[in-house]
């Protein structure tokens, strides 16, 4: 668990983050959203103490950062940032080893850590361990980078904008790789992003900052149903809310039993893409298939726009 | 093999033969000489000159690599920080200093022979290596130190594990500027005394010899030319080995 309180970074003159307080429970990812420059990094950077607060303080599982050494407390924080800042002169293995070879771990509890994660990021270890990082796709360079991140188990991890550098296909699949891995291991998350779509897709705690003050800190449904300041209603973008909160929904919550016409919809779905489906095709109702394919009912039209009213 | 490996391998050859058994190429500088002027050099052994020649260079070099990359390690840190701008005014500076007169200025304090020559080589072979270990290590790549203090490093975890090695190659590049330097301007240590390759060039001059002065400036100039590329390949490289693009000429 992390506990923020009254978290304040001044230069100079300049409040860059304004008395944040904010409690991030384990195995949430919570996410922080705003405009350029509005102190996310800044806010991020003082949980490892990569910056130092001027005042406020930062408790994670009950003890004050400031109590360990800054380079220890690194070490047991995962940190991923855009551009991965993978180390260029270092193989993939290598780079994955980092942190594991700080903490002093055996040769091969290390070596069979590494290939355990690049298996688990879809990079074959036995292609992939000797390689140099500049001979990789950029969507390769971010896995591994969020590989290097996770590779000394830690319970937390910080990411600054780490899908940031990617086109929007590679993009999608490393988040939807992220939340498979953060339900996988049960990390605890805290990443920033200026993209409200992915906060609200990865988020299961969104923190809206505006001029390094925290305007509002809720559940994705929450920030979309009840906006705390006209400014973060215009963040989540008014023309969007309904299907922002459509996304929300899986076709699994509204199934009922019964035929329907047509192609299937996976369960997993969201009811976004159910909404469009309809939309596209004129259908009324949409058969739902599960994982291995088999109808398990179907789902209406117009139960899915009633989801996406205004919840009361 | 390429034909840039050979061409490099004979004249490094040739080179050897002409140092070891200079008499064997009397032919090739005969033409220069007149009134019977002998062809070859022959007071001190050409092997010796060049050995000695070499040394100096080799001395004052790691000197010079040794202070510079280590007055860079601590202008960089944050402790040193402040004296950044003073240190990069005072490189520039000192790098408008011809050579010559680095070596002038020492003989009044060393006196003459070996000592002041190694002097004005180690000082002014410190200003490129300063200037490019500044930049090799001013010029990281940001993501990368910062992931480097973000997985949890120590200063010198991150000094000696990522910042060094990144900027070895920027730091080769100044060394070899210093060393063409050096090798050239050891020769003008012969003026005061040292025993290197001008000896035999200012031979040449006093008894008026173009053969003397011919073979001591190409055995110079070719020594010279040899090991900026041997280290100009160094670089790349180490460039290619640690996944960077070549930044600096
Ligand atoms: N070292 C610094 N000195 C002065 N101002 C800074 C410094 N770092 C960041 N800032 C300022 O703090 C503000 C917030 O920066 P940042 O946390 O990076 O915002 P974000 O990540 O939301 O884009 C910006 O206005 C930025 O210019
Ligand atoms: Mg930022």
């Amino acid at each position: 668990m992390i506990e923020i309180e009254a978290l304040t970074k001044d230069y100079l003159e300049l409040t860059v983050v304004d008395h944040v307080g904010l409690t991030v429970a384990d195995g949430e990812i919570a996410v922080i959203v705003g405009t350029s420059g509005s102190g996310k990094t800044t806010l991020l950077r003082m949980i490892n103490r990569l910056i130092e607060p001027t005042s406020g303080t930062v408790k994670i599982d009950g003890q004050d950062t400031r109590d360990v050494p800054a380079f220890e407390l690194r070490r047991r924080i995962g940190y991923a940032i855009q551009g991965h800042g993978l180390f260029p002169h270092r193989t993939v293995g290598q780079n994955i080893a980092t942190v594991p070879t700080l903490l002093g771990w055996d040769k091969g509890k290390i070596a069979a850590r590494v290939d355990e994660l690049l298996e688990l990021f879809q990079l074959p270890a036995a292609e992939f361990r000797d390689r140099m990082p500049s001979e990789l796709s950029g969507g390769q360079q971010q896995r591994v980078g969020v590989a290097r991140a996770l590779a000394a188990e830690p319970k937390l991890l910080l990411m600054d904008e780490p899908f940031g550098a990617l086109d929007p296909i590679i993009r999608a699949k490393a988040q939807s790789d992220l939340l498979a891995i953060q339900k996988r291991f049960g990390t605890t998350i805290v990443l920033v992003t200026h993209d409200m779509e992915e906060a609200i897709h990865l988020g299961s705690r969104i923190a809206v900052m505006d001029k390094g003050k925290l305007l509002q800190y809720a559940p994705p449904d929450e920030i979309i149903a009840r906006p705390a300041t006209p400014f973060v209603a215009e963040l989540i973008g008014t023309g969007e809310r309904p299907f922002r909160l459509l996304s929300l929904g899986k076709v699994r919550d509204l199934v009922e039993s019964g035929p329907a016409q047509g192609e299937p919809i996976s369960a997993d779905a969201s009811l976004r893409d159910a909404y469009a489906e309809c939309l596209w095709t004129g259908r009324e109702m949409l058969p739902v298939v599960d994982a291995d394919g088999a109808s398990i009912g179907r789902i209406r039209r117009d139960d899915i726009a009633h989801k996406a009213e205004r919840p009361q | 093999m390429k034909p840039g490996l050979i061409i490099r391998l004979v004249v490094l050859a040739l080179l050897v033969a002409f140092i070891v058994t200079p008499e064997s190429f009397a032919w090739v500088f005969q033409p220069l000489t007149k009134n019977g002027q002998p062809a070859i050099y022959v007071q001190n052994s050409l092997l010796n000159l060049t050995v000695s020649h070499l040394t100096i260079v080799a001395i004052a070099t790691i000197a010079s690599t040794l202070l510079a990359v280590g007055l860079a390690i601590l202008v960089t840190r944050p402790f040193g920080a402040e004296f950044l701008p003073l240190s990069r005014s005072l490189a520039n500076i000192g790098q408008t200093f011809p050579p010559v007169a680095v070596l002038a200025l020492a003989v009044p304090v060393l006196g003459f022979g070996t000592a002041p020559t190694l002097v004005a080589l180690f000082l002014y072979g410190l200003l490129p290596i300063f200037e490019n270990a500044l930049t090799g290590l001013t010029t990281l790549p940001p993501a990368v130190t910062e992931a480097a203090r973000g997985v949890g490093m120590t200063d010198r975890q991150r000094l000696l594990g990522v910042e060094l090695p990144l900027a070895t190659p920027v730091i080769l590049a100044g060394i070899r500027l210093s060393v063409v330097i050096s090798v050239a301007t050891a020769t003008i240590g012969s003026t005061v005394a040292a025993s290197t390759l001008g000896e035999v060039i200012i031979a040449g001059l006093l008894s008026n010899n173009l053969a003397f002065i011919a073979q001591g400036g190409l055995v110079v100039g070719v020594m010279a030319v040899l090991i900026y590329d041997a280290l100009s390949a160094l670089e790349r490289a180490l460039m290619a080995r640690t996944g960077q693009r070549r930044q600096h000429a």
